[in-house]
C-alpha cells in the first residue's frame, strides 16, 4: 500500500482569553468550580476581525512556512468547522486564495460538528493515495458558538490546525485511519440559529464516550497494537475530563494525553481540537515516536489515526513558525463586557 | 460601500499585498500599478508582479478614538505605516496589541483578517493588517 502522510502542519491560536470565573460572575454561577468540573482554566476567544477563514490561513500559513512545498502544487484543501463565516459561499476558497494554492485545485468546505477537520485529512489521504493529488490540505477550525449562561459558553473558544497531507518527505507516516459513525443526536445547531443546543448528559456516555472507545478499538484490534506502543494520544477534548477518562478507561496513561491536550489551557476549539492537540505532540516528537489519535464529533462518529513519526522530522524546519506552546504563551485576558463585544453579543444600533 | 466586483479585483493585494515593479526603473509600487508613473511609456509591458515582504517594522502610527461603524467593536485602535524589509510602506491597521504599547520601530508581520462586512446579508471583506511579530 502506498504511505500517505503529514508532510507540514502549522496551527493557530487568537491571543485572547477569558476565564470561568469571569463568566460565571455575570450568570450567578460558581464559575472557578464550574472550570475546575470541566477542567477549563481558560479558553481563547477570537478578536473581532478573526473568523474560521482567518484562522485556517494562519494555521495554513504557518504550515507552508515549515516546508519547501510550493503552494501550486497543493491539488485540494478543505476547511472542516462548524462556524464558517458563510451559511453559502466557501471558506476553503478564502483560504486556498491567501495562500496561493488557487486556481488549479479543488476546495470545499467541511461540517462534522468536532470532527470536520480530521474528516478533511480522511479526504485528503484518499486523494492523494489514489494520485489524484499530489498534495492535498486539510484545516480543523474554529470560532465555536455557545450560548450566553449556558454550559457551553464555558468551553467554546477558537483555534485551528493545517495538514499538509502527501507521499514524499513525509514528517509521519499515517499507518491506518478507521471511522466508527452512527445517527446519533448529541449536540446540534439548525439553519440560521446563532448557538447551538445539546442534549446535556446524553453528550456522555452514548455519544462521546461510545464513539471514540469503539473507534480506538477496532483500530487497535486492525493494526494489532495496545495503549502502551503508543509514546503519544490525542483524544477529542470538548473539555479537559472527558479526554482523560477515555484514555484512563482505554488503558492510556495521563503522560501519553498530557501533550496534546490544549483544552485546559485554550477551551474546546471543536473541529480545531484534535488537529491542534496532534500539532502540539508533532512540536516535540522524535523519529519513531507512535501517536494515536480519536476524533469526536456529535451527530456522531469518531475517526481514529494510528501515526508513526519518521526521520523526515529531524530535517523538519519546525522552528519555522511558531510551535503550540509559543502561540499560547503570552495571552490577553478579557472582562465578560469585552468578550460579549468581541464575540458580538451586544447587540449594536443600525 | 465598494461593489464586490471592485473588492474582488484588489483580492491580491488584499490578501497577499502583492504589487508590481517597474522593469525599466525597478520602482516597487503598491497598490500594483499597470503602469510606471515615472518611466510611463518605457515601462508599458515591463510591469511586473513583486510579492512584497510580509514582515517590516512600525514606521509611524495614529490611534483612533472615532471610529466608523465597522471597527466599532476594536475602538480604540491602531493604524500604522509599516516599512516592510524591502523598504515599501504599507498602511494598515495594528492590532492583537494595546495601541499604547506599539512603538516606532516595532517588528510587524501581516495576517489576513477580517476588513469590514457589507452588513449581516453582505459580502465579507478580507484583508491584511499587521500584528506584533512572533
Amino acid at each position: 500500500m502506498v504511505k500517505v502522510g503529514i508532510v507540514s502542519y502549522g496551527a493557530y491560536v487568537p491571543r485572547y482569553r477569558i476565564t470561568p470565573e469571569e463568566i460565571g460572575k455575570v450568570w450567578g454561577v460558581d464559575g472557578k468550580g464550574m472550570g475546575r468540573g470541566l477542567y477549563i482554566l481558560e479558553k481563547s476567544v477570537p478578536h473581532p476581525d478573526e473568523d474560521v477563514a482567518t484562522i485556517a490561513t494562519e494555521a495554513a500559513r504557518n504550515m507552508l512556512a515549515r516546508t519547501s512545498v510550493p503552494a501550486d502544487r497543493i491539488g485540494a484543501l478543505y476547511v472542516g468547522s462548524e462556524s464558517h463565516p458563510y451559511a453559502v459561499k466557501p471558506t476553503a476558497t478564502i483560504v486556498a486564495t491567501a495562500i496561493g494554492a488557487s486556481p488549479r485545485m479543488t476546495a470545499a468546505d467541511l461540517e462534522f460538528a468536532c470532527k470536520a477537520g480530521t474528516a478533511g485529512i480522511q479526504v485528503s489521504m484518499g486523494l492523494v493515495g489514489s494520485g489524484m493529488a499530489e498534495y492535498a490540505v486539510a484545516i480543523g477550525a474554529d470560532t465555536s458558538q455557545g450560548a450566553p449562561g449556558d454550559a457551553l459558553e464555558y468551553s467554546a473558544s477558537a483555534g485551528g490546525a493545517a495538514y499538509l497531507i502527501g507521499k514524499k518527505d513525509l514528517i509521519a507516516v499515517i499507518n491506518k485511519t478507521v471511522s466508527y459513525t452512527t445517527d446519533t443526536p448529541d449536540f446540534w445547531r439548525r439553519e440560521g440559529q446563532p448557538y447551538p443546543t445539546h442534549a446535556g448528559r446524553f453528550t456522555g456516555e452514548p455519544a462521546y464516550f461510545r464513539h471514540i472507545n469503539a473507534a480506538a478499538k477496532m483500530m487497535m484490534e486492525d493494526v494489532g497494537t495496545q495503549p502502551s506502543d503508543y509514546q503519544y494520544a490525542v483524544f477529542h477534548q470538548p473539555n479537559g475530563k472527558f479526554p482523560t477518562r477515555v484514555a484512563a478507561g482505554l488503558g492510556f496513561t495521563e503522560e501519553q494525553v498530557q501533550t496534546g491536550l490544549l483544552t485546559p489551557r485554550i477551551g474546546n476549539t471543536y473541529s480545531g481540537a484534535v488537529p491542534i492537540g496532534l500539532a502540539a505532540v508533532l512540536d516535540v516528537a522524535k523519529p519513531d515516536d507512535r501517536i494515536f489519535v480519536v476524533a469526536y464529533g456529535s451527530g456522531a462518529g469518531s475517526d481514529a489515526f494510528d501515526i508513526t513519526v519518521t526521520d523526515g522530522i529531524l530535517e523538519y524546519d519546525r522552528d519555522a513558525a511558531p510551535t503550540v506552546s509559543k502561540l499560547i504563551e503570552d495571552p490577553v485576558y478579557l472582562d465578560y463586557a469585552s468578550y460579549a463585544k468581541f464575540k458580538g453579543k451586544i447587540v449594536m444600533q443600525e | 460601500m465598494a461593489s464586490v466586483a471592485r473588492e474582488w479585483r484588489e483580492i491580491p493585494g488584499r490578501y497577499n499585498t502583492v504589487g508590481t515593479k517597474c522593469g525599466a526603473c525597478g520602482k516597487i509600487y503598491f497598490p500594483a500599478r499597470s503602469l510606471c508613473p515615472k518611466c510611463r511609456r518605457a515601462s508599458v509591458g515591463k510591469m511586473e508582479r513583486y510579492d512584497i515582504s510580509e514582515e517590516g517594522e512600525v514606521y509611524t502610527f495614529s490611534v483612533v478614538h472615532d471610529a466608523p461603524d465597522a471597527n466599532m467593536r476594536m475602538k480604540p485602535y491602531a493604524v500604522g505605516m509599516v516599512k516592510t524589509t524591502d523598504g515599501v510602506l504599507l498602511t494598515g491597521q495594528i492590532v492583537d496589541i494595546d495601541p499604547h504599547r506599539i512603538e516606532i520601530g516595532m517588528p510587524v508581520r501581516t495576517v489576513l483578517r477580517k476588513i469590514y462586512e457589507d452588513g449581516e446579508s453582505g459580502v465579507i471583506h478580507y484583508g491584511f493588517k499587521f500584528v506584533p511579530k512572533w
